[in-house]
């Protein structure tokens, strides 16, 4: 495992031992319990977080497999308290993982702001639920997609994935930690209660299949270093994690390239923040993931992430059986937003039908983005319940022109 | 080809882990499969289903469209699922838990026979037998590898003469079909 | 008693002086206490982690010269938790305030003690929120002014010495501004004691609060801290009834016992399993 003292490359000593404990490489698990074993093999050796329904498997699998492995698992007194913990233990050198639903990723917001400020890399699994407050906690819902964007006050970035199967809420939580590193922020994976209780085959990943991003360390003298100075033009800086001789200030204030607070001095305030935001824009297109299919010919198209992409795919293959040149594409990377392939299909189809578990959420940045030709319905489905794929397909299949149903909620 | 499955009940019958003793057979068989469950207040003593979806080939919708085979194991639940059941839908309750069966196909006395074997608590068993020989939508050998690692360590065995005693009576009714010339016979 | 041959400077950030305290304010002597506590525990900085939340007394870890995670208000003990969970080899020392440890942080405070986890609180009580222009904090006094409180405080305040002991800290001290010997070998101890230590330093807030309740001056203050503090040694010599009608504050070591300490516990766990996990390997 790595060290506490700072991150290094995953051994495959290590892998093995992270594998002998996993079990069997094809196991059939539901989605939570896949983002806690992503996790692990992306070296997570640090886990805080609070019961919450959906999203309580993943601590509950971490509480039985992190010390098994020499990590830290600890059950916080809250959702704030576990994003706070997380926070600390990354710069303590550890890979820090927690996980919740909608009301507990509504009260960690405070503090994922501080981890875009502060630059600390580290993974949120928010397993959505429907809402607001409250709401249906056992119910899947993706209600999270602009809360995730901008639920922490100021101007920030996010990095957030969206799995659609078990398989993926593996592979994707297992990303998130590189990108985490790579890009020194905070990664949320966007999951929801269908995916996170739903049970599918699982396969992990072999060890030459594992990309492992080692968190960047300082290359300059101690009295040289600037924690939050861009050495290159990937504006990321260096991280020196505690306990070394780079000792290092971290606040929430606005600070200085040597972490000392600034706080009126408008123009350190503007190229700190610039830089935070353009350490993610300017990556965009290394950080966008799609998967498009049926896209070639297609006259009319489905945008969409998640589960709904499952029924949105049903819905597609069927019309082409059918004859009609339907397109499917799904966001897999939702933020930063995959503008530039939103735009482009916008280009090429009539029609674009955005079905989400929201009452229309990103259904407005694709609007945005596609020109006026290009006609976009949102087509939302809330109180737990998934798309049917019949639904999508006759949203793909009404005309245009004709007016949209009485009684459909318009956005 | 996509088999749905679901299976129903109260709270407490084990209903999500006959499913998912179900859908690790199908990936023991190097299958497909997708298993969720209606989850809620619901799942205690009210309602409780399990959906499984089995393929060769890649799962799309994860959710049951018209189940292939619908199993209930208690009246409300057979009450409340048979409405979704459609021609081709082969429709199974425990005998003795739905005593009003009009529109099922078989009653089985899934929990009966789990008496005789001295626990009621396998008449999920015993159900999971009789399906895997009726269905063949997966192998009987896959279902007894997940289901000895998915039930208590110490009611193994017990689970396992339940698998086998409901397999034996599917068999025979699908041999007594067979004779008939079909399931409609 | 004092290392007068120390250097204090050595242990500070030059470039981020002058200080935002103001005269008068306490926080500067508690930075001098800890200090030199840290030097005479001979404490490696590169291992050392100051912890704190927002409040004046939470810009203390800005001024040291070793790490500093100044955190989200009343947050610090959680951020904290997280330090030492990841990396027990760390000191974690966390300054607070009274505001921010017992009022936003409360939550945090009271399991941080409960769990034992070996970290150090010196939490700064100055019976007001200084920062934000003195309002009322869960600290203090009946009947005192603060801008939230123009007709006298009315809420009965936090004895949070007594509210850690409850919670289960292991070790916790109380003293006023003014006995910097029992105060630097009280910080000593509490760093050094294996489980949660709990140190609260009465402190003046001139701009805040001492200066709005007729508390005008060092002396004023003093006499202050004298009437309405009570040494434990004293405190125990009461008989039951005057000890139920004391309404002072007990100041000096309260209490320093030994209890199962989270980290130590947790590396128990770990090597049991790893044991388990090689007989399982080599069966």
């Amino acid at each position: 495992m790595p060290g506490p003292a700072g991150v290094v490359q995953m051994d495959k000593a290590s892998y093995e031992q992270i594998c002998r404990i996993l079990g069997e490489k094809r196991s059939f698990l539901q989605g939570d319990v896949a983002c806690a074993y992503g996790a692990l093999l992306a070296g997570c050796d640090f886990f805080a977080g609070y019961p919450i329904t959906p999203a309580t498997e993943t601590a509950e699998t971490l509480a039985r497999l992190m010390p098994r492995l020499g990590g830290a698992f600890v059950q916080m007194e809250d959702e704030i308290a576990s994003i706070a913990a997380v926070i600390g233990a990354s710069w303590a050198g550890s890979r820090s993982l927690t996980a919740t639903s909608g009301p507990g990723f509504s009260l960690m917001q405070e503090n994922i702001g501080y981890a875009c400020m502060s630059e600390t890399p580290c993974v949120i699994v928010n397993v959505q639920r429907s809402g607001p407050s409250t709401g249906q906690p056992t119910e899947p819902a993706q209600g999270d997609m602009m809360q995730t964007r901008w639920g922490s006050h100021g101007d920030y970035e996010i990095i957030a994935l969206a799995p659609n199967s078990v398989q993926e809420c593996l592979d994707m939580t297992l990303l998130a930690f590189n990108l985490a590193e790579e890009y020194r922020n905070p990664v949320v994976v966007l999951t929801d209660g269908e995916v996170g209780h739903m049970r599918e085959k699982v396969i992990l990943p072999e060890y030459d299949e594992i990309a492992f991003t080692a968190r960047r360390q300082p290359t300059v003298a101690p009295a040289d270093y600037l924690p939050f100075q861009s050495v290159d033009e990937s504006l990321v800086p260096p991280m020196a994690t505690f306990g070394t001789a780079y000792r290092t200030y971290v606040t929430g204030l606005t600070h200085k390239e040597s972490g000392l607070p600034t706080t009126d001095d408008a123009v350190a305030h503007t190229r700190l923040i610039t830089r935070l935001v353009e350490k993610i824009t300017r990556h965009r297109v290394e950080l966008t993931r799609v998967e498009e299919q049926f896209l070639d010919d297609a006259e009319v198209a489905v945008i969409v992430y998640g589960i709904t992409s499952r029924v949105a795919l049903n819905a597609v293959r069927t019309l082409r059986q059918q004859g009609v040149k339907a397109g499917y594409l799904r966001l897999i990377g939702i933020w930063p937003f995959p503008e530039e392939k939103v735009r482009q299909l916008g280009e090429r189809v009539s029609r674009i039908i955005v079905p989400e578990m929201n009452l229309g959420q990103l259904v407005h940045r694709i609007r945005e983005l596609v020109p006026d030709s290009c006609q976009v319905s949102a087509l939302p489905s809330i109180g737990g319940r998934v798309h049917l794929p019949a639904e999508i397909s006759s949203a793909l299949m009404t005309d245009r022109k004709s007016p949209e149903p009485e009684g459909q909620h318009h956005v | 080809m996509r088999t749905e499955i679901q299976i129903a009940g109260f709270g407490g019958q084990g209903i999500v882990l006959a499913g998912v003793i179900l859908g690790e057979a199908a990936i023991l068989d190097g299958q497909n499969a997708v298993q969720t469950q209606s989850y809620g207040p619901e799942s205690r003593g009210g309602a409780a289903r399990s959906d499984i979806i089995i393929s060769r080939t890649e799962i799309d919708y994860p959710k049951v469209l018209q189940a292939d085979l619908l199993v209930a194991l208690s009246q409300p639940a057979f009450d409340k699922y048979l409405s979704g059941a459609g021609e081709g839908t082969l429709v199974i309750v425990d005998r003795e838990l739905v005593p009003s069966q009009k529109g099922a196909h078989l009653a089985i006395s899934f929990s009966l026979m789990a008496e005789n074997l001295g626990r009621r608590v396998v008449a999920n068993s015993v159900m999971l037998g009789f399906i895997t020989a009726v269905s063949g939508i997966v192998s009987s050998s896959a279902m007894e590898q997940s289901l000895s690692r998915n039930v208590p360590p110490k009611t193994v065995e017990l689970n396992l003469r339940a698998f086998a005693e409901g397999w034996s009576a599917g068999k025979e009714h699908v041999d007594a079909w067979t004779c008939r010339g079909g399931a409609n016979g | 008693m004092f290392n007068k041959a120390l250097n204090i400077h050595k242990y500070l950030r030059r470039d981020m002086y002058p200080s935002i305290f103001c005269v008068g304010c306490g926080i500067g002597s508690v930075l001098n206490h800890t200090l030199r506590a840290v030097d005479e525990l001979k404490m490696d900085m590169d291992k050392s982690v100051f912890v704190s939340g927002i409040g004046c007394s939470s810009r203390l870890p800005g001024y040291i010269d070793g790490n500093g995670l100044h955190t989200t208000h009343g947050r610090a003990i959680a951020f904290a938790t997280g330090v030492k969970l990841a990396n027990p080899e760390l000191n974690v020392i966390i300054f607070t305030g009274d505001g921010d440890c017992a009022a936003i942080g409360g939550n945090h405070l009271i399991h941080a003690a409960r769990r034992n986890l070996n970290l150090t609180v010196i939490e700064m009580n100055n019976f007001n929120y200084g920062m934000t222009g003195g309002q009322t904090s869960p600290t203090t006094p009946l009947g005192s002014n603060t801008t939230t409180s123009p007709y006298g405080n009315f809420e009965e305040p936090f004895d949070l010495a007594d509210l850690v002991v409850g919670a289960g800290a292991t070790f916790v001290a109380r003293w006023p501004l003014g006995y910097p010997y029992e105060t630097i070998a009280c910080i000593k101890k509490g760093i050094a004691h294996q489980g949660f230590s709990f140190i609260e330093i009465l402190i003046p807030c001139p701009t805040g609060y001492t200066d709005k309740n007729d508390l005008k001056s060092n002396k004023e203050i003093w006499e202050w801290y004298r009437g309405n503090t009570i040494l434990r040694s004293k405190y125990k010599l009461l008989n039951e009834q005057e000890q139920d009608q004391n309404h002072k504050l007990v100041i000096g070591e309260l209490r320093n016992v030994q209890r199962k300490e989270y980290t130590t516990e947790w590396a128990k766990l770990v090597n049991r399993l790893r044991d388990e996990q090689d007989r399982v390997d080599d069966s």
